[in-house]
């Protein structure tokens, strides 16, 4: 059971206002699309859940405790691209979580313990179809395998909240009803709470269980940094909760 | 077989040059006839020395190879763990990483004479004016190399549960090696500067002091196969280096 509470949360640069006293309450295994015009803070919300900036006001809560101030294997990120390590194999870039929280020292397994990691890896190798590419450096791989490749790195550690930052956004958009069907897969079967920024509307509503819509209610011309956004839309949706 | 041209060019206009210095005069030092150059590197390199009975050709190599090396593997050290360091702790780059800046900035010779000082005249001032000239540039080239990882890459990392010395350890480090080799490679000709320079100064042995000691007698027969000699090695240490990079880093060929 994962709950993730958001109270009274404030976003400010300087004079600047980002976000505007946002609530929210996300019930467990929800898959959570937000939405937003560019620059309206929904990026920003993503980050402060991930730990890389801090609340000015109010705060965040996971099962009622408070969200650590930085990242950790707790919340899963995958970004649009950059998030693998250009210089291990695909199989090595998927044990990489494993191996880091098994070895505090080395951050290598060895023996049989790395035969236990690769128990668990190999089957979510297949299910992502890179099981023919494990040798492949990441550089070998198209966007849509990169990507694959990323978000499985994150499902292995089985965060509880998996955040995505437009994951699909630099595919081409014939392979995206592809990575569709897989983080619907993966969601499913590792039953985490998922974030997911989106320019896709179209996407928003198909993968969700509730979309969020970030916008500004009021603003005003002489000073736009006044005023920051906030959800003005918490709409739930049917989605694919199997 | 193109890139064969502007060698075979050289070589045919020395033979030119030289051949018609010495038909105007036979005793001309300058530019010395093949036969007699092939016969100092005989000498040189298969005779035993009348006065210290050592093969030159072969002492004044290892002497200068044990110094280049010797300092290039500290060098290396130097930058990898520096640059490191600097590249991964915030902290310790903002202490440090104006310093490091000013000291690369010293010009190596000038502190020669207070390495002759402090250290004496022996290897270590070689070695040590060696290690000043180049371990600073690629202490700065690893370090700006560390903090150009994506922040996205260091993120992805933290999330997966790496801690600081595993962030070093299994995500920067790595990648910072084929950097290290490219910076070897790029200093390796100031690196043989410095090397020639202080032996030119205080030596016994070494290839810079003997091309210096030849010097008081236009020895040219003995100065350019040294100069031919010394090109080669540095050609042969910056070929083994690349062959190395991609040998043992292919995903750094590969991104």
């Amino acid at each position: 059971m994962t709950q993730v509470t958001v109270k009274h949360l404030w976003k400010e640069y300087g004079d600047q206002v980002v976000l505007e006293n946002v609530n929210l309450q996300i019930n467990d295994h929800e898959f959570v699309t937000i939405v937003g015009a560019s620059g309206c803070g929904k990026t920003t919300f993503l980050k402060m859940l991930l730990g890389v900036e801090t609340p000015s006001r109010g705060q965040f809560l996971i099962d009622g405790t408070a969200l650590p101030g930085e990242p950790g294997p707790d919340r899963g990120i995958v970004f649009q691209r950059y998030s693998l390590f250009p210089h291990l194999t695909v199989l090595d870039n998927l044990l990489l979580g494993l191996e880091l929280q098994a070895a505090p020292l080395l951050g290598r397994l060895f023996g049989a313990r790395r035969r236990r990691a690769l128990d668990k890896a190999l089957p979510l190798l297949e299910a992502i179809g890179l099981h023919n590419a494990a040798d492949k450096f990441p550089a070998q791989l198209s966007g849509g395998m990169q990507q694959r490749l990323s978000i499985a790195q994150s499902v292995i550690c089985e965060p509880k909240i998996l955040l995505l930052d437009e994951p699909f956004g630099a595919l081409d958009p014939g392979i995206t009803s592809d990575m569709h069907r897989l983080i619907l897969k993966l969601w499913n079967m590792h039953k985490m709470t998922i974030f997911m920024v989106t320019h896709d509307l179209k996407e928003s509503f198909e993968l969700g269980t509730r979309l969020l819509v970030f916008d500004k209610v009021r603003s005003d011309a002489q000073a736009p940094e006044a005023y920051g956004a906030t959800i003005t839309y918490n709409i739930p949706l049917k989605g694919h909760r199997s | 077989m193109l890139s064969s041209l502007p060698f075979i060019l050289v070589v045919c206009a020395y033979l030119f040059y030289s051949h018609a210095r010495l038909l105007e005069n036979p005793g001309d030092k300058l530019l010395p006839a093949p036969a007699t150059i092939a016969a100092t590197v005989h000498q040189y390199a298969f005779e035993e020395d009348e006065r210290s009975g050592d093969y030159l050709w072969w002492t004044d190599t290892w002497a200068s190879l044990v110094r280049l090396l010797t300092a290039l593997a500290i060098s290396a050290a130097i930058g990898l763990l520096l640059g490191l360091s600097l590249g991964v702790i915030p902290y310790l780059r903002a202490a440090i990483a104006p310093f490091v800046a000013a000291v690369s900035l010293i010009p190596p010779l000038a502190v020669l004479p207070i390495l002759f000082i402090v250290a004496g005249l022996g290897e270590l001032a070689k070695v040590v004016l060696i290690i000043i000239g180049v371990a600073p540039v690629i202490v700065r080239d690893l370090a700006l190399r560390a903090g150009e990882l994506p922040n996205e890459q260091i993120i992805k990392a933290q999330t997966l549960g790496a801690s600081t010395w595993q962030l070093a350890l299994r995500v920067v480090l790595p990648q910072l090696w084929p950097r290290l080799i490219d910076a070897l490679r790029l200093t390796l000709g100031s690196a043989w500067l410095f090397l020639i320079a202080a032996e030119a100064i205080a030596s016994t042995e070494g290839l810079g002091y003997r091309i210096f000691l030849v010097r008081r007698y236009l020895a040219m027969d003995v100065i350019l196969p040294y100069v031919a000699w010394i090109t080669l090695l540095a050609f042969t240490m910056d070929w083994l280096l690349r062959l190395l990079r991609a040998k043992a880093f292919a995903w750094a060929e590969a991104a």
